[in-house]
């Protein structure tokens, strides 16, 4: 029995975990591949058309991935806490998924607040593949300790990245946009071919950024926005320049980033990035910011 | 000691009983917008991120209006979902404009907290009356369970009135009562009166009668002004409506009602999806079984939770052979566009029913 992993929304945040929990298993999986034409046409053809630019893609993950295994993993994530939430395509995203397609969809759910835990998810899905307790505890331990290890390092290596010269930008957007090779990969690319060092607004320490959040707005509940926003307080300083990129209809940012742009007072660019192709604008307003910088 | 004067935004006739809530616990002037119209979206659109829902332009506007008024403290209620975080950018929104306003929020992230609500009334007034708040608090809650009760007789009815407009008359001058009751047993006096008053219209309903339910989200619904007066132009086709949010099922129901509902129909939805999708869903089995011969789906322009129950909805209906319009509200929809394609659901209903 295979497993397929859609290469969108979630799996940003825990692919390391995933990944060494079924290596340690023995569950063989498999992974859609990055972002490209086909995925975003049938990621289009399946989903609603009002829908954001980063669940079209993974609705188109999904139908990609149907073809070639027998379960897919869609998770679905609440909160972390009472003032933790999380957008709500995250709470709606496995009955989408599971009223769109015919396979087998393979759920887990994660609510503090109902005390629906990351263990007590994996542990379901260890069990459907007829593991037993013991060894899922073990392999969990093994992929949290590793995932955490693969992060710090990722940290770290973005925090040095703050003590170089040169212009460097703060990029603030959610890791599934910050990623994907049809989102933020291109933005990524072409900031650095102009020589700029591009600084990651996931990359932080979580927990500093979500207190530090506080500042820019007291009563703001969701997770991965506090986390983004986070960044920007700590940074302070040592950054040149802000690029929020969103996707087009996304609910969060269409209310955090814009606060964010009034309170704060640095250069900035808001860039929203639809389904349309045209990168050329984007390419534009990406060298003229700079320039300003 | 100066007093403050208060406004708040409005969602259909509630401005009623929260009127009547603020005038009897603060010691503070009630500054009540003017209905919402054109100049308001105008407004709320000017001062707006471009792809915000729409309730929050539609809040803006009217708070800007208020504001214009006179008003210097503004009261916005909040919720789950985005409305929660409304105010936030609201507030700096507001300043940014160089208004010198108090802006208060009484909920948070979906959660009422009684510290929270009990911490913000006392910016508005620091001796407002704590123990009486809670006796006006009850009769509140009672007007609005009142007028939703009346509400929902008038939406079923309505399309078949001998003499058109009886019951909206009605309707207004008990909402005019209501707002100088001076108890509880009054509000019950006259809640009774004009529940028999509006059940003694005269109706001529046929043999053979359409009904449509209305699902949707929650702002776009109860508001008629951002839904073009959608219930006005179905009930001139002769049609009977029934619609299952209103504020008491919002403020009382809503929790029950999922937790006692979500397993059965698991083949559909599994989990909570956020505001209102799992109920709608819920509701549109359930009309699709009790025999309805169709549903309207209304939202708001960039709901994410309601785009997300869209496509649920859409297969439940089809499983069920039932038809279903589904209507997307933005600050701009031409009325006559809508108009039109509620002509064609109705003759496609009547086809269906020869």
């Amino acid at each position: 029995m295979k497993i397929g992993i859609p290469r969108g929304l979630f799996y940003y945040y825990f692919s390391d975990l995933w990944i060494s929990f079924f290596e340690k298993l023995n569950i063989s999986y498999i992974i859609s591949p990055e972002t490209n034409k086909e995925i975003k046409e049938l990621g289009n053809k399946y989903s609603t058309d009002e829908m954001c630019l980063s669940l079209k893609n993974y609705i188109g993950h999904v139908a990609y991935l149907s073809r070639y295994c027998d379960v897919i993993l869609v998770p679905r994530i609440d909160d972390f806490g009472k003032y933790e939430q999380t957008c709500t395509n995250f709470m709606a995203c496995y009955d989408i998924v599971n009223n769109l397609f015919d396979v087998k969809v393979l759920d887990y759910n994660i609510s503090l607040s109902s005390h629906d835990t990351l263990y007590k998810g994996m542990k379901r899905i260890g069990k459907f593949f007829g593991k037993s307790n013991k060894d899922i505890r073990r392999a969990f331990l093994c992929a949290t300790i590793k995932s955490n290890k693969l992060n710090k390092v990722r940290i770290i290596d973005n925090i040095n990245r703050l003590n170089l010269t040169g212009k460097k930008i703060l990029l603030v957007s959610h890791s599934y946009n910050t990623y994907d090779s049809t989102i933020g990969k291109p933005v990524i690319d072409y900031l650095e071919k102009l020589g700029c060092i591009v600084i990651y607004s996931d990359l932080f320490d979580k927990a500093a950024c979500r207190r530090k959040s506080l500042e820019l707005s007291p009563d703001i509940y969701w997770k991965y926005s506090k986390e983004s926003i986070g960044s920007i307080a700590l940074c302070g300083d040592k950054i040149d320049g802000i690029i929020f990129l969103s996707v087009f209809p996304c609910g969060l940012d269409s209310l955090v980033n814009e606060l964010v742009i009034r309170k704060i007072n640095k250069k900035c660019l808001n860039l929203v990035i639809d389904d349309m192709d045209a990168f050329a604008g984007i390419e534009t307003r990406l060298e003229s910011f700079v320039e300003i910088v | 000691m100066k007093l403050s004067k208060v406004g708040f935004p409005h969602i259909g006739n509630y401005y009623v009983p929260a009127t009547y809530l603020f005038s009897n616990i603060l010691h503070s002037d009630i500054v009540s917008a003017p209905h919402i119209s054109q100049k308001t979206i105008e407004l709320g659109v000017k001062y707006s991120p471009s792809f915000v829902c729409t309730p929050f332009k539609y809040t803006l506007g009217t708070l800007l209006e208020v504001i214009e008024k006179g008003a210097d403290c503004v009261v916005q209620l909040g919720g789950g979902c985005r409305y929660g975080y409304y105010h936030e950018l609201q507030r700096t929104i507001i300043s940014d404009l160089g208004y010198d306003v108090k802006f208060i929020n009484l909920v948070i992230a979906g959660k009422a907290s009684v510290f929270r609500v009990y911490r913000e009334l006392r910016r508005i007034d620091k001796h407002f009356r704590r123990f009486k708040s809670l006796y006006y608090l009850f009769i509140t809650m009672k007007m609005v369970k009142y007028m939703d009760l009346i509400d929902d007789y008038i939406r079923e009815y309505v399309g078949f009135e001998v003499n058109d407009g009886e019951m909206e008359k009605l309707n207004e001058s008990m909402l005019k009562e209501f707002s100088g009751v001076k108890g509880y047993f009054d509000l019950k006096r006259v809640y009774k009166k004009y529940n028999s008053l509006i059940r003694k219209v005269k109706v001529d309903i046929p043999r053979n009668v359409t009904k449509v339910g209305i699902i949707g989200e929650l702002y776009t619904i109860m508001e008629p002004f951002s839904n073009y007066f959608i219930e006005k132009s179905l009930a001139s086709f002769n049609m009977s409506i029934k619609r299952y949010t209103n504020a008491s099922y919002l403020m009382m129901g809503k929790g029950k009602f999922i937790k006692k509902n979500i397993k059965k129909y698991s083949k559909y939805v599994k989990y909570r999806m956020g505001a209102d999708a799992t109920d709608n869903i819920i509701r549109a089995v359930d009309m699709c079984r009790d025999g309805f011969d169709g549903i309207i789906h209304i939202k708001s322009s960039f709901c994410t939770p309601e785009i997300g129950s869209m496509g649920i909805i859409n297969k439940v209906c089809c499983d069920y052979n039932v038809p279903v319009l589904f209507f997307s509200f933005d600050s701009n929809t031409s009325r006559v566009g809508l108009q039109t394609r509620l002509e064609a659901f109705n003759d496609m209903i009547e086809m269906r029913k020869k």
